[in-house]
């Protein structure tokens, strides 16, 4: 496969992309809305949580912005596939895979288009969380760090969900595997609790958790004093599994093509 | 100065007069298998017509000619490029319309266009000339702004094609083009096809399960059933394999078929009597004497006749007498 093709093909097809999102108004306003959502409601819901003893931080709409950052990101790319069975249900599919476009840019098109949402996501929540009274100590930097980790393990699940897509290419089936992953992974890592204040077990899942890395990550990076070698250190894990699971799900389309 | 071209070029494996060189294509789906032997020779520059009912392997052959999947075992060159170990260079060479639509229908129907043609690396103006152009001859013009969600299925067919044609391949695919559409849109299309392979150049396969579209724009055709050819040749070629006409005679309800079928294989000169519902199907050397014959001979077993037609050999006669089935019984038997 030809890497020269990667770059322009990634632009072409992320256009497509981009394009069909901004046709249909009604799911950019539910994408914008869900994330303010969550923010508001479990920001009320767990006011009271910083006062479990262990609960580090100050207050919980602080804690919990970067948690509600870090699951739309994972929520909105664990259904990345669904364009996928999209196109393979109407044709698109077959007559992309016979034509010399780039397979490492139908991939990473899928990742841009991810990232881009997200960040407009990303925005929208910090904008919120500072009018529900949340202070970002880290200021742009930390905001920026934030962004980074989001888009990262956008680009992860994005290729995960594709991946998956790819094997399974039911509707149902995808769902079903993107619920089955996203909602405990998002449990599983301190996105809404402290982990101190969780079981020794979740502590050590999360530890491996890559949602865990983007969250604490990002909380560092907003924090007053930011340890930023944990900081580093969780970014450069997101990276690796971004790129794994991005070349691990390009090879998905020789299985998609074998069973065709 | 001489420049060596290094292995790793893509250079055709072959110069040769065939478009398409298929032999010995077979693919199994599990215990299922779904091409068997397959292979036929595609002269450059004609349309090729690939004639069978649903389920005989066509689309297989087609999913393997354009590098969608992989044979299980046999070899096959497009454009001089072999399709296993050439892919991408077949990918640039040929354009593919496959049964479903290759269309975006979040996008418009420049758009569409304009991602086909980038694809290939057309740039610039050239890409949005060749777009306006191919908006224009398949009368998409006015509609070349609107999201191809709202077209028409005929419209949607129509752009499918534009899309194939974008980068102007040296060989086009076309599987099954005229599905679904009305009768006039489909003689539009023929008549497109005709002029792309006259016209361009190009060299046109063409899947179907239609024995007219297949008589009517192909210069050659093979007839391919079971996954394996059965016939190959020009139409005229195929049709006058043939002696003579096809009678077919519809039997009132109260006659007895097999005191007819054998009345009618006691006239002298029928061939190939074949039972059909209620109707008898012989070939015959010279269809306008032996209607009286056949009528006489019916009516001596007492069998009424309901109607009776004479028939100049058809490409349905041809794959009768290739497999033992008409066509109309084909397709509704298997459906793959």
């Amino acid at each position: 496969m030809s890497t020269a093709t990667l770059v322009p093909h990634t632009g072409y097809l992320t256009g497509r992309l981009l394009r069909a999102t901004m046709r249909q108004p009604a799911f950019v306003v539910i994408t914008l809305v869900q994330p303010m959502i969550w923010l508001l409601l479990f920001g009320q819901l767990f006011k009271r949580v910083v006062e479990i003893p262990g609960f580090t931080g100050g207050s919980y709409i602080d804690f919990l912005t970067p948690g509600v950052v870090v699951m739309t990101v994972l929520f909105s790319s664990g259904w990345a596939g669904m364009a996928y069975i999209e196109d393979m249900d109407r044709g698109v599919m077959d007559m992309m895979l016979s034509s010399p476009v780039s397979r490492g840019a139908m991939m990473a098109s899928s990742t841009v288009n991810q990232a881009v949402s997200t960040t407009v996501q990303s925005v929208v929540i910090v904008l919120v969380g500072l009018a529900a009274g949340a202070s970002y100590d880290g200021g742009l930097p930390g905001m920026l760090v934030m962004l980074l980790a989001a888009v990262l393990l956008a680009g992860a699940f994005s290729a995960l969900s594709n991946g998956m897509a790819l094997l399974v290419r039911t509707r149902e089936a995808l769902i079903g595997f993107s619920t089955m992953l996203t909602l405990p992974l998002s449990f599983l890592s301190s996105a809404m609790m402290d982990k101190s204040t969780a079981p020794d077990w979740i502590q050590t899942v999360a530890a491996y958790n890559p949602v865990d890395w983007a969250v604490v990550a990002s909380r560092q990076a907003l924090s007053a004093d930011p340890d930023w070698s944990m900081v580093w250190i969780r970014l450069a894990g997101l990276a690796a599994v971004a790129l794994v699971t991005g070349w691990i799900a390009t090879r998905a389309f020789r299985s998609y093509q074998k069973s065709l | 100065m001489t420049v060596h071209l290094g292995a790793a070029t893509a250079a055709p494996d072959t110069r040769s007069a065939y478009a398409i060189e298929a032999s010995d294509l077979v693919k199994t789906y599990g215990d299922v298998k779904a091409l068997d032997g397959f292979g036929f020779a595609v002269p450059a520059g004609t349309v090729f017509g690939l004639l069978g009912p649903n389920g005989a392997g066509k689309s297989t052959t087609i999913k393997i000619l354009t590098t969608l999947t992989e044979a299980t075992s046999g070899a096959a060159t497009v454009a001089g490029y072999d399709v296993r170990r050439q892919p991408d260079a077949v990918r640039r060479a040929i354009g593919v319309v496959t049964q479903r639509h290759g269309t975006d229908p979040q996008a418009t129907g420049r758009e569409n266009l304009l991602l086909a043609g980038r694809i290939h690396g057309l740039r610039g103006r050239t890409v949005k000339a060749r777009a306006d152009e191919l908006l224009g001859r398949f009368g998409l013009t006015d509609a070349a702004g609107r999201v191809v969600r709202t077209y028409s299925g005929g419209m949607q067919r129509r752009l499918d094609v534009a899309m194939g044609l974008m980068h102007r391949p040296d060989v086009l695919f076309l599987d099954e083009p005229t599905t679904g559409l009305d009768p006039e849109a489909r003689a539009e299309m023929w008549a497109e096809i005709a002029r792309m392979a006259g016209d361009e150049g190009m060299t046109v396969l063409l899947t179907t399960h239609y024995l007219e579209e297949a008589d009517h724009l192909a210069d050659h055709l093979v007839i391919v059933d079971r996954g394996r050819l059965v016939a190959e040749g020009t139409p005229e070629q195929l049709k006058s394999g043939l002696h003579g006409d096809a009678v077919v005679v519809e039997l009132a309800a109260e006659s007895d078929l097999a005191a007819a079928r054998k009345a009618i294989d006691a006239v002298a000169g029928t061939t190939e009597t074949v039972v059909e519902g209620r109707s008898l199907r012989a070939r015959v050397d010279h269809g306008a004497t032996a209607v009286p014959a056949v009528l006489t001979a019916l009516e001596s077993v007492g069998a009424p006749v309901a109607a009776i037609t004479v028939a100049r050999p058809s490409l349905d006669d041809v794959y009768l007498r290739h497999t033992g089935r008409t066509f109309a019984a084909a397709e509704e038997g298997e459906d793959r």
